[in-house]
């Protein structure tokens, strides 16, 4: 009969308000300033910068390649390169960031910048309570706002972060060996007579930095 | 004593008026009618408001607002502020007299219409003959403030919104009036006085309410649905429907104006309530003879409370009603039944005392309503959509 389904519903939404006063479980509320459930491993909101080691400015991963900023889409990172070298993590020397601004205003949390960057400098952080009175400038993050130690980021990501761990390790064997594979050879060449017209190639220490306009992903 | 209770207000009113002059005494009782009801409703408009976002919010299983003193009961007091404290925000293409009159003559006449209704027992403030009529012929100017609203805003949402409410508004007030023109029949008077004076009586000490007769309940349902329509509450509320146009005719209305709006709305609802209760409910007398030393005015308000708490409950349940729907349940279903019902009250009227006459009647309402019903829910069937696309 006509009206039926409206009683039915009715007598839904009265269940449902007496319900919540005597049964606490029916309420999914969390009391937020007071009560807080702690965020699941795959949240994330802004990117951050990570360092290795204790010295932010020394361990930043980042060596200023841009990838991140051409990929950005909303075009919210700004990047200086540096003009001098300074060794990395691996002890190569390379262009590190003279400036890395991001503005959380414009970031849209999309998590390409992650996804493209090579070097794993840059990953995406949990902390959300980022409100300020100022609404330019305190959401313009800069270089030191943004770096935030491996130790941070194995806490907010475990899974995540140990993957990351070993793959660098991994690297960082391998250019190891490949170092020592180099170095044998250099010795095997010095200890053979020289060749006549050995001109020493100045070998670049630094990789060329990847194609800039390369779509990734 | 309990004398005494009941006319508190009325004793008072007179203590305060002795002390003037003897000519000017009447200006000042109706003064003092006045400023009891402009600020007795906006304080019952406070309440209503946090019982809605509690009430809403227990429906939906969350606490709804608490954290404003204790269990959040200051809540309105905040809402209050916040919304003096805002901007008020006029379109530069808008016209601006008409966009700053509209929320005025809105909060103005729903407030008229207050002026016949019967609050309690010698507590009408203006008691005149054709109070019914006047009250509706107040509230249908509603529409007029609407339709100012959307159409000074030049906004495409806001006039929408506006044309929506205006054709619900004035399909929904013909159902309106004939719901309550059965009542005007039984009684033969427009007088809501009167009407109210014919319920307060009591057979073995249950009361004379016209929702207790055939012709009265389906009065009352046809009534409660064309008065939810009429003051565009869910799930009627396509002038605002904040899913398809923002906020509908007052879109571009902020502030203190929005909270004019707003108020004009609530306390629109409450009037309507107190016209269905005068109508049907019996007004100010109490439910059962037994109850009557309770003071009138406390029944007026417990029961126009009560039909606030079964509008929030509505609105809690049911979703929003598409156009055409709303337009065909108006003029196919509601129309027809409100018209129905007329012929009953007279069927009801003419065969005397006794038993048949209940029987009649609830079978005539019972079985048309069946047959409506089974009608307008036969479903259309539709065969598998074809597309001709363009060469």
């Amino acid at each position: 009969m006509l009206g039926e389904g409206i009683l039915k519903g009715l007598g839904e939404t009265a269940r449902n308000f007496a319900g919540s006063f005597v049964s606490a479980d029916r309420l999914t509320t969390v009391q937020y300033p007071e009560e807080r459930i702690a965020p699941i491993e795959a949240t994330r909101d802004f990117p951050f910068l990570v360092y290795d080691g204790d010295d932010w400015e020394a361990g930043l991963r980042c060596v200023a390649c841009q990838i991140c900023e051409k990929e950005c889409p909303p075009k919210c990172i700004y990047i200086v390169k540096s003009t001098d070298k300074k060794p990395d993590a691996l002890g190569k020397p390379q262009i590190y960031p003279a400036r890395f601004d991001i503005d959380i205003s414009v970031c849209m949390s999309c998590q390409i910048c992650v996804e493209v960057c090579p070097f794993e400098a840059i990953k995406m952080d949990t902390e959300f309570e980022l409100s300020t009175t100022d609404r330019f400038g305190g959401l313009l993050y800069d270089k030191e706002e943004l770096a935030k130690s491996n130790e941070h980021y194995h806490k907010i990501h475990p899974t995540e972060a140990a993957e990351v761990d070993s793959r660098l390790a991994e690297e960082k064997a391998k250019a190891e060996a490949k170092a020592k594979a180099a170095a044998a050879a250099a010795a095997a060449k010095a200890a053979a007579p020289k060749p006549p017209v050995a001109a020493p190639v100045a070998a670049s220490p630094v990789a060329p930095p990847p194609p800039e306009s390369e779509k990734q992903g | 004593m309990i004398e005494k209770l009941d006319q508190i207000f009325v004793i008072l009113a007179h203590w305060v008026v002795s002390f003037l002059p003897v000519w000017l005494q009447p200006y000042l009782m109706v003064l003092l009618g006045v400023v009891g009801i402009v600020v007795t409703f906006p304080a019952l408009f406070a309440i209503t408001v946090l019982l809605e976002r509690k009430g809403l919010g227990r429906m939906q299983n969350r606490y709804g607002p608490n954290r404003v003193g204790p269990y959040g009961l200051f809540q309105p007091i905040a809402d209050g502020i916040k919304s003096l404290t805002k901007e008020d925000i006029v379109p530069l293409s808008a016209d601006a007299v008409v966009h700053f009159l509209a929320p005025v003559f809105l909060v103005v006449v729903v407030f008229m219409g207050y002026a016949v209704i019967p609050i309690g027992r010698n507590m009408t403030l203006v008691n005149i003959d054709a109070g019914l009529l006047f009250f509706f012929a107040i509230g249908a100017s509603t529409e007029l403030s609407v339709f100012m609203a959307g159409w000074s805003s030049r906004n495409k949402y806001s006039l929408l919104g506006a044309m929506r409410a205006v054709a619900q508004m004035i399909s929904y007030e013909v159902p309106l009036l004939l719901s309550s023109v059965a009542v005007v029949m039984m009684t033969g008077s427009l007088s809501l006085n009167k009407i109210v004076d014919q319920q307060n009586q009591y057979t073995y000490g249950l009361p004379h309410w016209n929702i207790f007769t055939p012709w009265g309940f389906a009065g009352f349902l046809l009534f409660a649905i064309a008065a939810t329509a009429e003051t565009n509450r869910s799930p009627f509320d396509l002038p605002e429907g904040e899913s398809e146009l923002v906020a509908g005719y007052f879109t571009e209305y902020s502030g203190f104006k929005f909270a004019l709006f707003f108020l004009g709305e609530y306390v629109g609802m409450m009037g309507i309530s107190g016209i269905g209760t005068t109508l049907f409910l019996g007004g100010y007398s109490a439910p059962l003879q037994i109850l009557g030393f309770v003071p009138s005015w406390l029944w007026f308000f417990a029961k126009i409370m009560l039909s606030m708490c079964v509008f929030i409950w509505v609105r809690g349940t049911l979703p929003r009603l598409r156009q055409d729907q709303l337009m065909n349940f108006a003029w196919k279903f509601v129309l027809p039944l409100s018209l129905l019902n007329l012929i009953v009250a007279a069927t009801w009227r003419f065969m005397g005392e006794g038993p048949l006459r209940w029987i009649v009647c609830s079978a005539i309402l019972l079985v048309v309503y069946v047959f409506m019903g089974r009608l307008g829910m036969k479903r259309e069937h539709f065969g598998p959509r074809s597309y001709r696309y363009a060469e």
